[in-house]
């Protein structure tokens, strides 16, 4: 969940952080859970550390290869026995 | 029904309607949806392949039987998830393998081993190289599923459900009856683990310049 926090404190408020701090708040960064400030700090760290910049890379590339994952398959006789279950138990309740 | 390949499931209310029904496309369209991400997700909880698989059989016939019971509080995926589970931590006990699933204050503290994790500034020089080739395409994808087997149970859950399979948080929040905040550490600590291990990967093929 976001923060809200009165406009008059927002403005120009920018949270510094330590490299580590950063790695730790980056899948934070990514669901969109940081307040403004705090966002505007990752942004800032991010544009200007290279170290930070080449690891949040990294870290979106291992979140990237996770979704490559090869398709799982039921194997077709348990899938077949699922469908004659199915289709068992309508000509029962019906 | 026609066939969803390639387009998304009806919203809830038509597929409840359709299971209880008795409609077959629609009962194969879900099987074939879902029943992937209930494998790997079963795959945390117990010890083979095969018990995997029959939990998610365990988990259709549940849903079979249960359909005229949904009342449609939570979503459908997310109902069918949480059978799910359940029914695999019920067969894990059973296996009698450790689950760790309570210890959570384990895996889902704040950081102490940071710097190892993240592997050190030093150590970023060189960026990852592009898996164009099959080779580390393949490479990568074996790596990355013997590293899942490593993560403690409650981290594999969620990034399994998130990253592979593309839940969103909310939904893994319901399945897992996790607060959004659980979530967002165990997922952060399971692909800190993760990326840990690719880098060592990469850094172990790095051809010499
Ligand atoms: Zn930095």
């Amino acid at each position: 969940m976001k923060r809200f926090i009165p406009e008059t404190r927002a403005v120009n408020v920018v949270k510094r952080f330590t490299c580590d701090e950063l790695a730790e708040l980056l899948t934070a960064y990514l669901e969109d859970a940081l307040d403004q400030p705090s966002r505007d700090g990752m942004r800032a760290h991010l544009s200007c550390c290279e170290g930070c910049g080449r690891y949040f890379e990294q870290f979106r590339a291992t979140i990237k290869v996770l979704g490559d994952q090869p398709p799982e398959k039921l194997s077709a006789p348990v899938r077949d026995r699922l469908m004659s279950a199915f289709r068992e138990r309508h000509r029962h309740h019906s | 029904m026609g066939s969803f390949e390639g387009g998304g499931l009806p919203p809830d209310d038509v597929v409840v309607t359709a299971l209880r029904a008795g409609d077959e496309a629609m009962f194969a369209a879900l099987l074939d949806t879902w029943s992937r991400g209930m494998l790997r997700v079963a795959r945390s909880y117990v010890s083979t392949d095969h018990s995997a698989e029959e939990v998610v059989q365990d988990t259709w016939l549940a849903v079979v039987d249960g359909i005229d019971g949904f009342e449609g509080r939570a979503s459908i995926k997310t109902w069918v998830f949480r059978i799910l589970v359940n029914t695999a931590k019920k067969r894990g006990v059973r296996e009698s393998r450790t689950l760790p699933w309570s210890a959570f204050e384990q895996d889902g503290g704040p950081f102490r081993d940071f710097g190892a994790a993240r592997g050190g500034q030093a150590d970023l020089a060189a960026a990852w190289p592009t898996p164009e080739g099959e080779a580390l395409a393949a490479e990568v994808r074996a790596l990355i599923a013997e590293a899942l087997g490593r993560l403690p149970p409650r981290q594999r859950v969620v990034i399994t459900l998130r990253d592979v399979e593309g839940c969103t948080s909310d939904e893994v929040c319901e399945i897992l009856e996790i607060s959004a905040a659980n979530q967002r550490v165990l997922l952060h600590r399971a692909r800190t683990a993760v990326r840990g291990w690719l880098a060592d990967y990469y850094e172990s093929v790095k051809q010499p310049e």
